[in-house]
């Protein structure tokens, strides 16, 4: 098999990684919409759809499929349905908009591995295991806005163009803090390769327990960046409670209200592709990708006691690794469906100062720790790094508090508001005490 | 770490680069001079630096020096470089104040045409 | 098989032809988000240029900044502008254009048969195929160019403290 794959000419070889990729992400689709029906539904303690797919054999048993089918069936509803189109729409943007808000969907996983970067998985998985990916995957993400400015703007709708203008200026502000987030990781992995920050991930927890793998999340800033880096990613991704663009009770349905049938579902399933790839990366970056779990198998595999389990653990991991890779995508999923459950939707101001004033200087101060973290290791020894960086943590956190204080004194939304509000009427004297 | 840096097009003259980032500069020039529209004009002018941006990147890297030492030196591949990523800084900066004053200029006259803005002409 | 143009070179004129083309639109369309969108993809194609002349971390900056960040801020402001009435951005029509095409015509013939006609034969690549990778760019900006480095981050500040300025309806 691998030397039939490494005869292949490298275009025919990068068409078969592209397949690889792009078909089961597009077959994962109806699944995760299945997924966040019904988990959805148990978490509101209703039922969900549950019959599409039930087949009743003659003798009167039913084969129960819990209602697997109904995306299926929605698709093909969906597909035979009027096209509505507006009027007075600007035509060509109107029919792009929705390809070009599918486009950065697939092309956002260009450079994920989903496997160990040896064996038959080195020859199929990164698309592009170039030396910018990090970057590559934020200039991608960052194409994310135009499919929803161009909806909004060409369905030549009030409502669609707040939707679209609210969506660009949601990504501009929440890509900064994402940007900042992830550059911490490259500092501390030393590349921009994502296959490099996986090999980062699986040296010693630490430096100092060999058998544990070095996951980015168990890192004190690794934390931080997570945590930021996944609010960002639900930001990023239009879900709730950031889905401004396309809040229903302000806006309709925001920068898809004119779009229907076919190119409503093309916007759909867009988005539940971008949240499984953004789901991909966090994975990759933060917790060890394909590795199931943080033990480095390869170490305990000299061990006496635990040997030879440890080898059939590597085994199997090096054969389950795409498998480990797609269930923490699922489970990436099943946050952004618990997020949806959970959290009502924020307001405009506080979604851009959640975003400007919280995320952007959090991950900075991150930024600034771990560059701090680094030199002092470099320079002088791990131990004094560590003492540094969390010096420089409590120093910057309450350098940070001071300034948000700063302006927490001058509430200027709130004095703005007041110059509309009338003013009360003030009691000619007081009733008690004759003042 | 990882593979190296595969070479790319290696069968094209420097030339047919230079060309392309004429025809682009010239283009945004004639857009700058002809369109009425500010955010048009910013456009062009976009134009117009991307175009140095590619016949810089271009030069880096065929660098085409009579100088002597120079042209096999990593300095010289280098210094085109650190140009695009300069001028992408200043696009950067140029487009958030020009945007902004175009904005401002809106929200003052309630139109934007660059012919009509004539108050300091005195 | 000897053709006259190698698969490499079709490759570039197919490349460098759409955002040639891309550029013409920017100019002509008359509708500002079009324009826009042709910019888009110029730049795009732009990026994939220098991806050819192996300058990775280059090109996909052109895509960040440009298409990623810059195009974005172009498409908000003139929808901002086209919530205030359509009419606007009505362009003239007088002999501006036709003389804008002959001055662009005749600065293209000057320049290129001064400049680019010589260069046409260059074509020795001298630069390392790592010359683009991000280890080379960070230690040349770092070392020779942090001063430079430095400033255009200071512009920066500049920039957004401005912008912030302007932006303010009461300052």
């Amino acid at each position: 098999m691998q030397e039939w794959l490494e005869g292949l000419h490298p275009a025919i070889l990068a068409l078969i990684k592209v397949l690889l990729f792009v078909v089961p992400l597009l077959m994962l689709v109806p699944g995760l919409i299945w997924w966040e029906r019904r988990l959805l539904s148990w978490m509101q303690d209703r039922i969900g759809p549950n019959r599409t797919g039930t087949i009743t054999l003659k003798s009167g048993k039913k084969i129960k499929l819990f209602g697997l089918l109904q995306p299926i069936a929605d698709g093909i509803k969906l597909f035979f349905k009027e096209d509505v189109t507006p009027n007075s729409i600007d035509r060509l943007i109107y029919f792009l908009a929705p390809a070009i808000a599918l486009f950065p969907a697939f092309a956002l996983g260009g450079t994920v591995p989903l496997g160990p970067s040896y064996g038959i998985y080195g020859l199929l998985t990164p698309i592009a295991n170039v030396d910018i990916g990090v970057l590559y995957f934020l200039a991608i993400s960052s194409l994310g806005v135009y499919g929803v400015v161009l909806g909004g703007y060409a369905s030549n709708n009030k409502y669609s163009l707040m939707g679209g203008l609210r969506g660009s200026a949601q990504l501009i502000s929440y890509e900064l803090a994402m940007g900042v987030s992830l550059a911490c990781i490259v500092m501390a992995s030393g590349s921009l390769r994502l296959t490099d920050i996986l090999k980062t991930q699986e040296q010693a927890l630490w430096g100092a327990v060999p058998w544990l793998q070095n996951w980015f999340i168990f890192t004190p800033f690794g934390l931080l960046s997570a945590v930021i880096f996944g609010i960002c990613m639900v930001a990023e991704t239009n879900r709730v409670p950031f889905d401004l663009p396309e809040a229903e009770n302000e806006i309709i349905a925001g920068y898809h209200t004119e779009y229907s049938s076919m190119k409503f579902a093309v916007y759909f399933m867009g988005e539940y592709a971008a949240m499984f790839v953004f789901s991909g990366i966090f994975a990759t970056v933060f917790v060890g990708g394909y590795n199931l779990l943080p033990i480095n198998w390869e170490y305990l595999m000299d061990s006496q006691w635990v040997g030879q389990f440890a080898t059939l653990m590597h085994n199997l991991q090096y054969w389950l690794a795409p498998l480990v890779f797609l269930f923490k995508c699922a489970v990436g999923i099943t946050f952004y469906i618990w997020f949806r459950a959970t959290l009502p939707r924020l307001r405009y101001d506080q979604l851009m100062s959640l975003g400007w004033k919280n995320l952007l200087p959090t991950a900075v101060l991150n930024f600034i720790v771990v560059a701090i973290w680094i030199l002092v290791t470099k320079i002088h020894s791990t131990l004094m790094g560590i003492v540094a960086g969390a010096l420089a943590y409590v120093l910057l956190y309450f350098l940070f508090k001071s300034f948000l204080g700063a302006t927490r004194d001058k509430p200027i939304l709130q004095k703005r508001t007041l110059d509309y509000m009338p003013e009360p009427p003030k009691p000619q004297s007081n009733p008690v005490t004759g003042a | 770490m990882g593979a190296p840096a595969q070479p790319v097009l290696q069968s094209v003259p420097l030339g047919w680069y230079l060309a392309l980032g004429l025809f682009t500069f010239i283009t945004g020039a004639v857009g700058v001079v002809v369109r009425r529209n500010p955010v048009v004009v910013f456009m062009c002018i976009e134009l117009m630096l991307n175009s140095v941006n590619l016949t810089f990147l271009a030069f880096a890297r065929y660098s085409p020096t009579v100088v002597p030492g120079m042209a096999n030196d990593p300095q010289t591949w280098m210094t085109g470089q650190m140009m695009v990523i300069f001028v992408m800084a200043v696009a950067a900066a140029e487009v958030a104040v020009g945007l902004g004053i175009i904005m401002a200029i809106f929200r003052l006259r309630n139109e934007v045409d660059v012919d009509d803005m004539s108050a300091l002409r005195g | 098989m000897n053709l006259p143009v190698t698969g490499e070179q079709l490759t570039f004129m197919a490349l460098a032809g759409i955002a040639a083309l891309m550029a013409v639109g920017v100019v002509v369309l008359n509708n500002p988000v079009r324009s826009a969108m042709c910019l888009v993809v110029n730049f795009f194609f732009l990026a994939f240029i220098y991806f050819t002349l192996n300058a990775q971390l280059l090109g996909i900056s052109q895509i960040l900044v440009y298409t990623g960040a810059i195009m974005v801020l172009f498409l908000f402001v003139v929808m901002l502008l086209n919530l205030g009435g359509k009419q606007i951005f009505k362009e003239r029509r007088d002999f501006k254009p036709i003389l804008g095409m002959v001055v662009g015509v005749s600065l293209f013939g000057m320049i290129s048969s001064q400049l680019i006609l010589p260069m046409l034969k260059v074509d020795q690549i001298r630069a390392d195929n790592a010359y683009g990778a991000p280890q080379s760019i960070g230690k040349t900006l770092f070392t020779n160019y942090v001063w430079p480095f430095e400033i255009a981050s200071v512009l920066l500040l500049v920039g957004i403290v401005g912008s912030i300025l302007l932006a303010k309806r009461r300052v």
